[in-house]
């Protein structure tokens, strides 16, 4: 027992001080990935209910790959493919150059879009439960096509869209332990390095679990907060 | 008389449709993916390469039966084993309660890959232990790791499913049976399933779906599913149609299965039109 804490101790015999960055890492992939997934899920969103067929055709095309293939695969596409795509575009210019793509920066390419493409369903269905009347009436008091979306549609969305996009953080949250394939320094690389050099996998492989799970509980609270404010600050329905 | 009426009114012409903002960038959007999709069917055309194809297509092959056989063993034995974890989800006797929400919330709370590396490498701490009780042999195989992990993991999901689709079935369905003198198995079996499974039957869809594309990570504790073959193909020929052949292999497979859950919901739900 005590061999154990000395091992996950902060100290120089320690592995508490890597596993703690791992864990910031985990947690600045997964919050780096939010907003750029959210704002392209909502836009995708918008495609997908557009009047305009060709609008939706190309957001259901877009859902239609992205939610087909697996993460790791998406992830392995981007990360290969833009290196490669980014060593022919330089060899055009005439340099022959190896070109190492930043793992958090693909990562974060990768999970965005595959959370984008949840996301958009989750928003395509809150749109499906705001009435027409929201719409006809603020365009009755003269509020242009964009104000209308940003002063009356989006906050009344985004208050039916949150326990869906809840679930999403959580499953980003975890996606992101994926990206420790590529070679990331998160929670379950430092621990698998941890694993390897100690010989004691179950310790450190059963703690990369419980950090994760402290993950959930934390931002499981953060989001229950999150829901009594907007439903605080919105009317009942 | 009604009907030639009908046909000598003069209808409006239909209005045409104008090139608004929307449906001007709404085609170049389709273009785009038009281009990129024709980009990608040259490139693989360009780059066919008859050699790497005689040499890998059996092998991406196997990959592929690795993977449906993993999924699919693992999808019915925790179909199995989620019936005890949703009866102690529901039951309110506290012991078993309790076990299964720490059970639920275990699985679903941490990434499927961190809890293959625990039972696949973390098992190994408990080597002699193991030995002792005839286990080891079992568990010293990727694969049969890799069937464990995912049978654990999806049958946490399944028992919330199962969970979810049996309390939508409302109180006067078990009111109405058991005063009908039907008894509690009975309900159970003839009113309550046949009802539950028109709700979790999408949900199990997506589980399934799920399990395929988590499957893939399989690849990285050494088994060779479809994506251990993609990966072994790529680091041997460089070349990076390995994966995109990979990909839609996959996207086929999500496609034709999203498709058939579809037309099964569509059969089963016939009644329910109106």
């Amino acid at each position: 027992m005590d061999a154990a804490l000395t091992l996950l101790s902060f100290g120089p015999d320690g592995w508490g001080d890597d596993i703690a960055t791992g864990v910031l890492v985990t947690v600045g992939l997964a919050l780096a990935t939010l907003p750029f997934g959210l704002v392209l899920g909502f836009f995708v969103a918008l495609m997908k209910q557009s009047e305009e067929p060709s609008m939706r055709l190309a957001g259901n095309i877009y859902t239609t790959i992205f939610r087909g293939l697996p993460e790791l695969l998406t992830l392995f596409l981007i990360f290969y493919g833009a290196q490669l795509g980014l060593q022919q575009i330089t060899a055009l210019f005439g340099e022959e150059t190896t070109i190492e793509i930043n793992a958090f920066a693909a990562g974060m390419v990768a999970l965005g879009i595959m959370f984008s493409s949840y996301a958009s369903e989750v928003f395509l269905a809150a749109f499906r439960v705001i009435p027409r009347g929201q719409y006809e009436g603020a365009y009755a008091v003269g509020l242009s096509h964009t104000r209308t979306m940003r002063l009356v549609i989006l906050p009344q969305l985004i208050r039916v869209a949150l326990p869906g996009l809840g679930n999403l953080w959580l499953i980003l949250l975890k996606d992101t332990a994926l990206v420790s394939v590529i070679g990331l320094s998160d929670i379950l690389r430092q621990t698998g390095v941890a694993a390897r050099v100690t010989k004691e996998p179950f310790l450190f492989f059963g703690l990369a679990c419980l950090l994760y799970l402290v993950l959930a509980v934390l931002s499981s609270f953060v989001f229950s907060a999150i829901e009594r404010w907007a439903a605080k600050s919105g009317g009942t329905r | 008389m009604n009907a030639v009426a009908a046909d000598l009114v003069e209808r409006p012409p239909t209005p045409s449709r104008r090139w608004t903002g929307t449906r001007i960038a709404g085609t170049i959007l389709v273009a785009l993916w038009a281009l990129a999709i024709a980009g990608l069917a040259l490139y693989l055309v360009q780059s066919w390469n008859p050699e790497l194809f005689d040499r890998y297509a059996g092998r991406y092959w196997s990959g592929l039966i690795v993977t449906l056989q993993l999924v699919f063993l693992s999808i019915i034995l925790g179909a199995v084993l989620s019936i005890p974890i949703a009866w102690g989800r529901m039951t309110k006797r506290r012991i078993p309660s309790a076990l299964a929400y720490a059970y639920v919330y275990f699985f679903r709370g941490t990434p499927l890959i961190a809890q293959t590396f625990l039972i696949y490498y973390g098992l190994g701490s408990f080597r002699p232990q193991l030995e002792a009780v005839g286990l080891w042999s079992f568990f010293r195989d990727a694969w049969n790791c890799a069937l464990f992990a995912f049978t654990l993991n999806t049958a946490a999901y399944q028992a919330e499913i199962l969970r979810g689709a049996l309390e939508s079935v409302g109180r006067g369905q078990w009111e109405g049976a058991a005063s009908l003198g039907l008894s509690r198995l009975h309900t159970l079996r003839l009113i309550i399933v046949p009802q539950a499974l028109i709700v979790a039957l999408r949900p199990y869809g997506n589980e399934i779906i799920l399990m395929i594309k988590g499957s893939a990570i399989v690849a990285i504790i050494t088994v060779y599913d479809l994506m251990g073959e993609t990966r072994r193909a790529y680091s041997r020929s460089f070349d990076f149609q390995t994966y995109l052949y990979a990909a839609l292999i996959y996207l086929a497979i999500v496609e034709t299965l999203r498709n058939v859950i579809e037309w099964i919901e569509r059969r089963l739900t016939r009644h329910l039109k109106r």
